[in-house]
């Protein structure tokens, strides 16, 4: 149990870093919503699947329903961090910013 | 196993420094937006993380869950605000 514990909290570790190094590196502002997005989203989905298994360590009804909440924060982090970055990529093409292409200085 | 909850705690600190150099530093308002959701939803992880740390998981997984809403509200209206804005490329030079 401890095993299988320890690989899905890494596994969200290597996904959470993914999208902070890829915040910092990528050139402009639609392509950093990408990591922004999506590996933040999967990163949640694998330490929060994680966490609750850790929890039913002592099984009573107490620490499954807590169980139960953790896995109903993930599936309200599903829909709304989606709905988040939808949001903000909307203010930006509202906004006028134009995307990089290939040649342009970083920014 | 608490070694390794400690240690995924304070790892994940560390990618929320990195995460703050695009919410200081970000040449438009929307580039800090993103830095401070991606600090958001990494914040409603590291709460859990706390409560185990505590062994109060079931007073922590409400102080998280209320985390998630707010941080989705706030994006939500900032976006809605900043999007009338016309002056985002003033900042870039």
């Amino acid at each position: 149990m401890d095993i299988v514990v320890t690989l899905l909290l890494f596994c969200g570790l290597i996904f959470f870093t993914g999208g902070a190094i890829g915040i910092i590196r990528f050139p402009d502002f639609y392509s950093r919503l990408h990591p922004a997005g999506k590996l933040d989203t999967m990163g949640s989905l694998f330490m929060m699947i994680g966490l609750a298994l850790f929890n039913l360590h002592h099984l009573s009804l107490g620490s499954l329903l807590t169980s139960l909440k953790i896995i109903l924060i993930m599936v309200f982090v599903f829909i709304s961090s989606p709905t988040a970055v939808h949001a903000i990529v909307d203010a930006g093409v509202n906004a006028g910013l134009e995307p990089w292409s290939k040649g342009d200085k970083r920014r | 196993m608490n070694h390794v909850i400690l240690f995924i705690g304070l790892f994940m600190s560390l990618l929320m420094v990195i995460s703050l150099y695009r919410a200081i530093f970000g040449p438009t308002v929307l580039d800090r937006m993103i830095g401070a959701n991606a600090i958001g939803s990494k914040t409603v992880v590291l709460l859990i993380i706390i409560g185990f740390g505590y062994r109060r998981v079931d007073m922590f997984v409400d102080i998280a869950l209320a985390y998630a809403l707010l941080n989705f509200i706030a994006v939500l209206a900032a976006s809605r605000y900043f999007q009338k804005r016309k002056d985002l490329y003033d900042e870039l030079s």
